[in-house]
């Protein structure tokens, strides 16, 4: 649906400083139907990528396919077309104060010209998807904030789009109001068959209803894949630090303490088991234990899940022989489960003298 | 007390001043307007970015603006004959009153239309609005209450400045003030023009002030 290709944004310098190369080659294709989650800390140039696919942001080379249409190669009236095609919300939902929220939703209709009845036939049902029909009347300045973005977000389906761009649209608001406002783009995906991308510092939002994801730093694209696939086994620091707090993967601090990177006498191997999919909920542990004569003696644990499908991880001291331990290694290897030398667990009467 | 010829006066001076003032705001709003839009959608990094155009049109008002409203008044008299055909009378000083309404109230709505949230702008570009679809549907409906309050000072401002055409013989109560008020040293006249000019621009203030808040919808209670 949306294909980047070779896409660069630089910034002129300004003045004495060094030019900005907020977007250096990206390239990414965004499944039709998929909800893409792009995720970066602030600076990263995540809005910007986001702004080029409507050209809000001009791209300084390379190419932008919407549903095969090159925009960054469209005519300004051609543009203008595409972007009716091309819904768009906002972080600080951007409504007009002067509307009601039934004008508000009515703006791009009419803009493109469309009937008066047209419109209505068009903006009633909307309101009622997000569920604002007795809200009609009213005055953004008498919303809160999740309905200002229930009003965003019908405004944005007004000319029925084939791709949504969310700009962190929910890092305005609490919590429970961002649960509710993502359960309802997933819906809307869902029903209509919508693209979603969205943007957003936060990886919880992600978790919640992305397919897929990137993540950025500097400009670029570091990592990119199902997300599954990227909170279950992350390889770029910077998505471990995305990643870590929602899942836990890091081991607390008490722990940690007793770790050393190589093997000093008396210790055991501490290893990070991660589970995937189905295998979450095979015995693996307790069939290795009994088999390989093994005493793992469990740090740390736990279960969630990632786009329906169960993931944990366990972090085990392994107390045996070392044999039996590379053997437990490779078993799980053979099971298709992560495993992961943490280190080595320094006996407690042995921690002064390392 | 008034004597019946100088209420006569009176009153006839006050038709004078709104006849002075309703012409000069009207025409001033009428371009002032679109040349107070055009200031703001052509600045650096706007809309219609034309630094030209926004330097050269800047530097006009400024020049108008700048200049004290008695010499503009003289200094335009060419001018005033050859839109009024004539330089004096009530008519005439529509001329001079006009020129530096539009300079102001183009300030105004330049201010007002700046500071709509550029945030608008961009979520009516993203829907495929034209330049000119936003400066209706956006820029405009959402500065209204600032406009609003601007033509209110506006026309406040218009009427002391009518005070001042006496100089051309435009009449109405600033004029009558000076005539019978000061140099026929008759102070109950002075007083009677003072007070008839406070309610005026009283009543002006309070419309400007009501029309304001019913256009504004940003801070309505839920």
């Amino acid at each position: 649906m949306i294909t980047f290709e070779q896409l660069q944004k630089t910034y002129p310098s300004r003045g004495t400083g060094q030019p900005v190369q907020a977007l250096a080659d990206i390239d990414l294709t965004i499944g039709r139907g998929e909800i893409y989650g792009i995720i970066g800390r602030s600076g990263a140039g995540k809005s910007t990528l986001l702004r080029t696919v409507n050209l809000l942001e001009k791209p300084t080379s390379g190419r932008v396919l919407v549903d095969g249409v090159d925009v960054t190669a469209l005519s300004a009236r051609a543009l203008r077309e595409a972007r009716h095609s091309i819904g768009m919300i906002f972080q600080h939902f951007n409504l007009l104060s002067s509307r009601t929220v039934f004008d508000n939703v009515a703006l791009p209709l009419e803009l493109a010209g469309v009937a008066k009845a047209q419109i209505r036939a068009t903006v009633e049902p909307l309101l009622d998807l997000v569920g604002l029909t007795d809200k009609r009347d009213r005055y953004p300045a008498e919303l809160s904030g999740g309905q200002k973005q229930r009003v965003g977000i019908a405004r944005a389906l007004a000319s029925k789009p084939k791709v949504l761009l969310s700009d962190e649209a929910t890092s305005a608001l609490d919590p429970e109001t961002t649960t509710q406002i993502l359960h309802l783009l997933a819906d809307i995906n869902k029903r209509l068959g919508l693209t979603i991308v969205l943007i957003t510092h936060e990886i919880a939002v992600i978790k919640e209803i992305c397919h897929k994801v990137a993540v950025m730093e500097n400009g670029r694209i570091i990592e990119q894949g199902p997300v599954f696939d990227i909170f279950a086994h992350p390889k770029h620091e910077t998505t471990k630090t995305f990643v870590d707090p929602v899942i836990n993967r890091g081991i607390p601090d008490s722990l940690r303490a007793r770790l050393s990177a190589t093997p000093v006498p008396g210790s055991n191997m501490v290893l990070r088991i991660t589970f995937t999919g189905e295998r979450a909920t095979s015995p693996v542990i307790s069939a290795i234990s009994r088999k390989l004569n093994l005493d793992l003696n469990i740090w740390h644990g736990q279960i969630d899940e990632i786009q329906g499908a169960p993931f944990g991880t366990l972090v085990v001291e392994a107390i045996g022989n070392p044999q039996s331990i590379e053997a437990a290694i490779s078993l799980l290897n053979v099971n298709k489960l992560g495993v992961e030398v943490l280190g080595h667990a320094v006996p407690g009467n042995l921690r002064a003298a390392v | 007390m008034l004597s019946p010829e100088i209420y006569a006066l009176l009153f006839k001076a006050l038709l004078d001043t709104l006849y002075m003032v309703a012409v000069s705001g009207l025409l001033g709003t009428a371009l002032g307007l679109p040349l107070g839009v055009l200031l703001a959608v052509t600045g650096r990094g706007e809309l219609l970015q034309n630094l030209a155009f926004n330097r050269v049109a800047g530097v006009l008002v400024n020049m108008t603006r700048s200049t004290p409203f008695i010499i503009l008044v003289v200094a335009i008299i060419p001018f005033t004959r050859l839109i009024a055909g004539t330089s004096i009378g009530t008519a005439a000083a529509i001329v001079p009153l006009t020129v530096a309404a539009v300079p102001f109230i183009a300030r105004i709505v330049e201010g007002a239309v700046r500071e709509v949230d550029r945030g608008l702008i961009e979520a009516a570009q993203s829907m495929g609005a034209t330049p000119f679809q936003i400066i209706r549907k956006v820029l405009l409906p959402e500065a209204m209450p600032a406009i609003a309050l601007g033509l209110t000072l506006s026309v406040v401002s218009l009427i002391g400045y009518s005070a001042m055409v006496g100089a051309v013989g435009g009449g109405g109560l600033g004029d009558l003030g000076i005539r019978y008020g000061y140099q026929r040293f008759l102070p109950e006249v002075m007083l009677a023009v003072v007070i008839v000019l406070i309610v005026l621009v009283q009543i002006v203030q309070s419309t400007g002030d009501w029309i304001a808040r019913r256009v504004n919808k940003r801070n309505l209670k839920s």
